[in-house]
């Protein structure tokens, strides 16, 4: 047992941090701290992804054959918590993590030639078509369909997807669709690449209860897709996103997340007075942040150990899910504390709908939108598989059901 | 031992939930939130006429009721139907003060209050007070005849509309001591009161309160000179009844969505509420619902009870309906999904209510640390 990094990966960590030092703009890291990117444009997502891939850092973890950086799992959990540190963006993941190495896999070379250029080079912008209004968390259940045509030369799809993360950005979206009714639920589906421009999609807004507009529903009538925009088999598309869904779990526990909320809770508490005392001296509030901090201390070395067995190659199975459920669950007690720390000043509501009411909300602790992000981060135990079917899979598996 | 409702009170209750059923629905409330007010006038009129405001004052003070038992039936319903109208702070808080402390001339605002044309709002928190009702700084100077107030009052709910401020200021002793702080009326259009707005997370508005040498003359002082602690905490006292009925009607609400969507939303071929992981869970969500209305009812039954009694239901309650409270709002939530995280779904209103109600008057931990002080004096 040796729970220090060896001197390459502090090396690792040394560059990392000089790059974020020198390259990441001032204005994106102010805009990210405190709100985990929430209040980012497409700009300045752009803006990021580009100085990544000046560094060939945008996609650490393509094989080097498509262009990748090919870190290893501590490499890229080194980034992340240096990334997550230093207040810099989020990567977009739908392209980068989730699609390309679906294509990588199954795609055809064609579609590898043309797509990941294109992706590197910001020149497309991915959003995931899985879930649909009667298909959450029995995503098989899905029922937008893709009828090929008489000519053979393309695919009629009708149908719609909801959840649709920052889909009023993008211009492609990669989709479930049923193309055999006559099967088992998951023999029936297909891959398939669409362009959001094509006649017949429209995307509507999903306001969420905090006032955010980050998610979307897509409607799909009578749109034409060409048969080359299937990926690998048809009705192999199950197998594709089950792939997909497990292969990109890293910085699924949010371990950089929580420590950088954590930090701003003691820096909050410690500015707050209560009852003639820094909030931090409230026994029952420090207690609530103690505990946090010591789940998030073992936590953390879950992740580690998960992460040290995957850079040696082997694939994380069950552990994904077990971090999957501590990991929303600190991050949202650590979202719960910093709301509590704000006081009554966590009420004030900056009301996208009331023309002029974001202009200056008092924060005299200088704490942010704390509980508008806690509203919001309600959806870290829901969506990418909810905490209840996570806690389904870690049943079945352990109890080999 | 009695736990029904007196045939005055059944009746105002059976009324509001028959009027706010058909009148507020989730599409009517989305507009008042998204209006520049924040409030329906319309609303306030017609719920005035029903009696709700006259429900929260004495027949001394010219209403019918003005008891806990009083003020919980009209909130629990407000809570349930999520409406976002000010009567805690118009009626239960500054008039409340008002009534209790004023002199005649003072007192003829009560009357305009129960009819509907009066708005108040209570300026008494501050940047620095966080939930501490004595750590008032703001100051009040005799100047000649005069009184001159200045300060900064912090997240003052409902101050843009209000025709009148119930504004608290220290005219001796220093913040953090019961002794020496007033009450004043101030009409809100004082020269020196400039008053920033903003909307509120559960709905309504508030507004930063700037008091540069407000000039009032003597009158205006409310109740005595440096004695108004006691009235301040019994109206806090009282408008901790309102809030945490109105918190138990909401919970109402949520725990009754979820148990319609359990029953309603299928996936993997059933209805999501015969899965055992979700059906205990909606139980211990009716467990703790009954919890919360016991604690309502315990501070609604202590409210004309005295200071130790009353103060230490007080805080039991806040203390568990913040406690039972998120566990209705986050599971509420998490039960239904991603549907619940819509602003258009009456859930999303619900939920942020009862959570933000423990932003207001003391969170759980504050009134944990004031019951264990209150429980060992």
């Amino acid at each position: 047992m040796d729970l220090s990094y060896s001197d390459e990966e502090k090396a690792f960590r040394e560059e990392v941090r000089t790059f974020l030092a020198e390259k990441l703009p001032k204005d994106l890291q102010d805009k990210v701290a405190g709100t985990d990117g929430d209040g980012l444009t497409k700009d300045d997502m752009e803006r990021w992804h580009a100085i990544l891939n000046a560094q060939g850092w945008l996609v650490p973890n393509w094989p080097k054959k498509f262009g990748g950086a090919e870190w290893n799992a501590v490499q890229r959990h080194i980034f992340e918590e240096e990334a997550a540190a230093a207040n810099a963006p989020r990567i977009v993941p739908f392209g980068f993590g989730m699609l390309a190495p679906v294509l990588q896999k199954f795609g055809s070379k064609e579609q590898n030639d043309y797509w990941l250029p294109r992706m590197l080079n910001g020149d497309d912008w991915w959003c995931q078509g899985y879930s649909e209004p009667g298909a959450g968390s029995d995503l098989a259940s899905l029922k937008t369909t893709a009828i090929k045509n008489e000519e053979g030369t393309h695919y009629i799809v009708n149908g719609q997807k909801t959840w649709t993360t920052l889909g009023q950005h993008a211009n492609m979206i990669f989709c479930l669709v049923r193309t055999d009714k006559d099967v088992k639920q998951q023999e029936g589906i297909s891959f398939l690449l669409i362009d959001m421009n094509t006649p017949g999609i429209e995307v509507r807004p999903i306001i969420l209860l905090d006032g955010a507009h980050e998610v979307n529903e897509v409607w799909f009538t009578d749109v034409k897709v060409p048969v080359e925009n299937l990926v690998g088999e048809e009705n192999k598309g199950w197998t594709y996103a089950k792939y997909l869904l497990t292969h990109e779990r890293t910085n699924i526990a949010g371990v950089g997340f929580s420590q950088a909320g954590l930090n701003t809770v003691k820096r909050l508490a410690r500015a707050e007075m209560s009852n003639g005392k820094p909030l931090i001296k409230n026994p029952y509030f420090a207690a609530r942040v103690a505990q946090v901090e010591i789940d998030l201390s073992a936590m953390s070395t879950t992740n580690l150990r998960i992460i040290s067995k995957a850079a040696a190659g082997e694939a994380p199975g069950v552990e994904a899910s077990m971090l999957k459920v501590k990991g929303t669950i600190i991050r949202q007690e650590i979202n719960d504390l910093a709301r509590r720390a704000a006081g009554a000043y966590a009420m004030p509501f900056a009301s996208e709908a009331v023309e002029g009411s974001n202009a200056g909300l008092p924060d005299p602790l200088g704490a942010g939108p704390v509980a508008a992000k806690y509203f919001n981060n309600r959806k870290l135990s829901i969506f990418g598989g909810s905490n209840e079917i996570q806690r389904g899979i870690i049943a079945k598996v352990s109890m080999g059901g | 031992m009695n736990f029904d409702l007196t045939e005055e009170r059944q009746m105002l209750q059976d009324t509001l939930r028959r009027f706010l059923r058909e009148r507020y629905d989730t599409a009517t409330r989305n507009q008042i939130l998204d209006s520049a007010t924040g409030m329906s006038a319309e609303i306030w009129e017609q719920l005035a006429e029903l009696g709700v405001i006259g429900a929260l004052f004495t027949e001394e003070q010219g209403g019918f009721g003005g008891k806990g038992f009083d003020i919980a039936v009209v909130f629990e319903e407000l809570g349930r139907a999520g409406v976002v109208e000010p009567f805690l702070d118009t009626a239960v808080l500054a008039g409340g003060l008002v009534a209790d402390l004023g002199n005649a001339d003072q007192l003829a605002h009560v009357e305009d209050i129960i009819g509907g044309a009066c708005q108040m709002a209570f300026a008494h928190g501050e940047p620095t007070s966080r939930y501490d009702l004595n750590r008032v700084q703001t100051s009040a100077k005799m100047d000649g005849d005069d009184i001159v107030l200045n300060g900064h009052k912090a997240v003052v709910v409902n101050a843009e509309a209000a025709h009148f401020l119930v504004v608290s200021a220290r005219e001796s002793g220093q913040p953090g001591e019961d002794a020496g702080i007033s009450l004043f009326v101030v009409p809100a259009d004082t020269k020196g009161v400039t008053i920033q707005g903003y909307a509120l997370l559960a709905g309504g508005r508030a507004a930063e309160v700037m008091l540069d040498d407000v000039r009032l003359p003597a009158s205006a002082r409310l109740g005595k000179p440096g004695e108004a602690f006691a009235a301040i905490e019994a109206r806090v006292a009282a408008a901790n009844v309102a809030q945490c009925a109105e918190t138990l009607g909401a919970m109402e609400t949520a725990t009754r969505l979820t148990k319609d969507y359990l029953m309603t939303r299928k996936q993997f071929g059933r209805p999501i509420g015969t899965f055992q992981a979700l059906a205990h869970r909606m139980s211990d969500l009716l467990i703790e619902l009954e919890q919360a209305r016991s604690a309502v009812i315990n501070a609604a039954g202590h409210l004309e009870a005295g200071r130790k009694p009353r103060e230490i239901n007080i805080s039991a309650a806040k203390n568990l309906m913040g406690r039972a409270g998120r566990l209705v709002a986050e599971d509420s939530i998490q039960m239904h999904g991603g549907i619940a995280m819509t602003q258009e779904y009456e859930l999303a209103h619900i939920a942020k209510r009862i959570t933000m109600a423990d932003h207001r008057f003391g969170d759980t931990d504050y009134h944990l640390e004031r019951f264990i002080d209150f429980a060992a004096a």
